[in-house]
């Protein structure tokens, strides 16, 4: 079936192709040629939006937490398949609960034959840990297929999370080193607010999703700071140019012309990361399923909007643009006056 | 930026090529690989998620370490003391310090003798100055022979060092394919069984020190006896190794360890059929071996494995051949693997598992399965909507994406890199930033069009400006692969392995065959306008 599908899709692309070659397609504008949207007044209105969410983020992050996983936790992480037809979850919850490994979740994971067990970290050191495995192979027996099996005994959880934190905040400052270098510092700064703001929101969400949080989740939360960064950089680049060019133009104006000249890309390219992000999340199974959600949420929702409505308008705050000649009296002044 | 020299156009070409040339081995059977010239059989490693597997990492028990090494230093104070004929009182072995108490006027005398106990640490190359042991005077007679954290340390590493080797050997008995085992860290070893899907016999035989000694027993007191707490000084109660648990009183001095062991094989005992293990000694073993059982036939001894009895035989006559068997009631795997733990040595301490994470094969194929599906429908989304957006042009967007994917796997190979589940899902997210490369180029040409150039200038123009932003744009996410591949491990690094090398290769294909596909069909057709 999939088969049929692909090979569909391939004919597609291959008429498609002679199409365009032949140049027999319709121009496609997904963007208007020109756009003037005020971007930058919108300030006013998002950044008390993104203050606002931010908070509510941090607020959740201390209230609700976040469902940190064996990586982080320690424990015992079991994925078994029934080879019986569908499992019965009740059945295996009473057998598992009578070994005395305190907090065990079962959770239907995928097909109906497919259980995830979560068995919570044993006191008693890496020993202990193994101990449980044990008995709950012991107590499932050959009844199961054991998918995966992972054990995170407590010393090795601790120094993976630390190891995670210390990663995050070396790339945010590997990153701002380096914009300091290509661009000036203000920029830099603003990239980063920008970047802070795309990490509390992603965690804000995925402590609302109480997706798993672990190593991949780094991963995500990293990935998504990249990709937020390569599109401020975008218009960061072409702020710099129109800077370079129209030393007259009030700041707001170049902000706004800056971010349309580069709207149509922004757009363009958001559709295709979207698109292939899409098809991992549905076709890419439930190894990387909330991988590929946290990435979504942050790449596609949040990473855009902050590189047009946050990290391209705080750069009037930052003072950018200060020390160019005065701007024509008969063009509109800032309407406010930048901080030093 | 559209004049590409003929060399030039050449060696841009010659180099997609090539390394798209290494990516070939991999669609070939592993054993036809296996016949060509070496250097064409790199190839891209499935890592354990993808095709099943073993993940351990075991850590080295440094208080063991750390108290072995102090028990050592007691042992050889008693012994400098008792040659130099120096009474002493209170020999004890503390935290991170051994002490002894000496009369204050034999202290000198003493100190100069513990002294020489102390060396240079490092060997003769050492230069770090620091030294094994720090023997200092506390005054009154008191000796303090502190071992300092770099001795600690490096005995860690020697540790670390011998039991990799054993780990090896017990590893290969096992007769497991293509097993890596490799320090990790300075007191961790890292162990990857790609295929094996039940670690539980892997962890009994790597969590088993396996110090084999032979001793006698002693049979001048019953168990009974002994347990009710009369033990001969030079004597102690071993329990025995099967259920139920019998207790032994062995003689606490060595005949012969485990170090002397040349071979053990399992076998079947000819008379009862019950499993056994036969075992060879070295020369030196044999001697001592043949001296001990001469001198004690009609006593007992005891074969016993981490202080545990495996069998209490007793010598019915001298054995000088330098061979034996041990029969203790064993089942056929329980036989095998003593014998295995016999043949690859004791470890010099123990060994904990401190992670274990483990892929059974049939989740590895769904998998690969589903990366492959959700790889090909994210590929084909984004080539449909490049065709849709920017036609012509989208035709050459898609030629270079496809070149720079076969590049990925090119040289993906020639690391011999892992390829992961995270990994997969990282080349299918470089499809959809590759194409960014194109679309900010065509952008700009749209622009500089718009500004009121003429074909071939606007193109010429959009290149230029926007490989500048192309390259910005790029190495921040390579900063953040970077510090991903850093601080992740297994398939997080394999994630930050194809995002990072993705990345490289976009902006490779944006400066060079992009523009040459570019200027090839400007020579061509000399476009008054341009279909973007």
């Amino acid at each position: 079936m999939t088969q049929f599908v692909l090979i569909a899709l391939g004919v597609l692309i291959v008429v498609l192709t002679v199409v365009a070659v032949f140049d027999l397609l319709p121009p496609l504008r997904i963007v208007p040629d020109e756009t003037h949207f005020d971007f930058t007044r919108f300030r006013r209105i998002s950044f008390p939006i993104s203050a606002a969410l931010s908070i509510v983020a941090i607020v959740l992050f201390f209230t609700h937490g976040l469902n940190f996983g064996i990586d982080f936790k320690g424990g015992t992480l079991l994925e078994v398949q029934n080879k019986s037809g569908p499992a019965d979850i009740g059945a295996m919850r009473a057998t598992l609960s009578t070994l005395g490994l305190g907090d065990i979740q079962l959770q239907q994971f995928g097909g109906p034959n497919d259980v995830l067990i979560r068995v919570a970290e044993q006191p008693g050191g890496d020993a202990a840990q193994q101990a449980a495995v044990q008995k709950v192979r012991g107590a499932l027996g050959d009844s199961v297929e054991y998918r995966r099996v992972e054990v995170v005994g407590p010393r090795v959880s601790g120094e993976l999370l630390a190891y995670g934190l210390l990663g995050l905040m070396l790339a945010i400052f590997g990153i701002l080193i380096y914009l300091w270098f290509r661009f000036e510092w203000q920029f830099a700064l603003g990239a980063m607010i920008a970047n802070i703001h795309d990490i509390v929101l992603t965690i804000g969400f995925m402590s609302i999703s109480q997706v798993d949080f672990d190593l991949t989740s780094i991963a995500a939360l990293l990935t998504i700071l990249g990709y937020s960064l390569n599109d401020t950089v975008v218009i960061y680049d072409r702020i710099r140019e129109m800077l370079r060019r129209y030393k007259k133009m009030p700041m707001p104006q170049l902000l706004n012309e800056s971010i349309n000249s580069t709207l149509s890309r922004s757009i363009i390219t958001h559709v295709t990361v979207t698109l292939a992000l899409f098809a991992l999340l549905l076709f890419g199974g439930h190894a990387i399923h909330s991988f590929t959600a946290v990435m979504m949420f942050g790449v596609v929702l949040v990473g855009t909007y902050t590189s047009i409505f946050i990290a391209a308008p705080i750069l009037i705050y930052l003072g950018v643009g200060e020390h160019r000649e005065a701007p024509d009296t008969s063009a509109k002044k800032p309407d406010t006056p930048a901080k030093k | 930026m559209l004049y590409f020299s003929r060399w030039k156009a050449l060696a841009i070409i010659l180099t997609a090529l090539v390394i798209c040339l290494f990516a070939v081995p991999n669609f070939f059977p592993q054993d036809k690989v296996k016949t060509w010239p070496v250097w064409a059989q790199r190839h891209i490693v499935l890592g354990l998620d993808l095709q099943g597997g073993s993940y351990l990492l075991l850590e080295v028990d440094s208080n063991y370490v750390k108290k072995e090494r102090l028990d050592q230093v007691r042992d050889e104070v008693r012994r400098v003391l008792r040659d130099a004929k120096i009474g002493y009182t209170g020999l004890t072995a503390r935290a991170d310090a051994v002490e002894v108490r000496v009369k204050e006027t034999d202290q000198q005398a003493a100190l100069t003798k513990l002294r020489e106990l102390s060396q240079p640490l490092g060997g003769l190359l050492g230069s770090s100055g620091q030294r094994s042991l720090e023997v200092s005077d506390a005054g009154g007679g008191l000796i303090r022979l502190a071992v300092p954290q770099a001795a600690i340390t490096e005995r860690i590493r020697q540790t670390i060092e011998q039991s990799i080797q054993i780990v090896e050997r017990r590893i290969n008995e096992l007769g497991t394919v293509e097993p890596l085992i490799q320090r990790q860290g300075t007191d961790r070893i890292l162990v990857q069984v790609p295929g094996l899907q039940d670690p539980t016999e892997l962890k009994r035989i790597l969590g088993q020190t396996a110090k084999m000694e032979f001793r006698m027993v002693d049979s001048s007191i019953s168990p009974d006896q002994a347990q009710s707490g009369r033990v001969p000084a030079d004597s102690e109660v071993l329990m025995s190794e099967q259920s139920p648990k019998v207790p032994y009183v062995v003689k606490r001095q060595v005949l012969v360890s485990g170090g002397d062991l040349t071979d053990a094989q399992p076998a079947f005992d000819q008379r009862t059929n019950e499993p056994i293990v036969n075992f060879r000694f070295n020369s030196s073993g044999s001697r001592k071996f043949a001296q001990a059982t001469s001198e004690n036939v009609g006593q007992p001894f005891a074969i016993i494995l981490d202080n545990k009895v495996i069998s209490a035989p007793v010598i019915r006559e001298p054995i000088t051949g330098g061979s034996g068997q041990i029969s203790g009631s064993f089942t056929v795997q329980a036989a095998n693997e003593l014998a295995l733990l016999m043949r690859a040595g004791a470890l010099p301490a123990p060994l904990t598992v401190i992670e274990e994470r483990t892929v059974g094969p049939g989740l590895g194929q769904d998998s690969i399965e589903k990366g492959k599906l959700a790889a090909y429908i994210g590929s084909i989304m984004v080539v449909v909507f490049m065709l849709l957006t920017y036609r012509l042009f989208g035709v050459f967007a898609n030629i270079a994406v496809a070149i720079n994917v076969a590049m990925i796997f090119g040289v993906l190979s020639l690391l011999n890199a892992t390829l992961t589940l995270p990994g997969i899902a990282g080349i299918v997210l470089t499809v959809g930033i590759a194409v960014d490369s194109n679309v900010l180029i065509y952008e700009r040409i749209r622009e500089e069009l718009r500004g009121g150039r003429n074909a071939i200038s606007a193109i010429d123009a959009g290149f230029r400006r926007a490989l500048a932003t192309i390259l910005d744009s790029n190495i921040t996410t390579f900063i953040a692969a970077a510090v991903l591949f850093y601080i992740g491990t297994g398939p997080v690094r394999g994630f930050a392995v194809t995002l990072g090398i993705g990345i490289i290769t976009t902006v490779f294909t944006a400066f060079t065959l992009t523009s040459l596909i570019v200027a090839g069909w400007v020579r061509w057709k000399r476009p008054k306008t341009v279909p973007i």
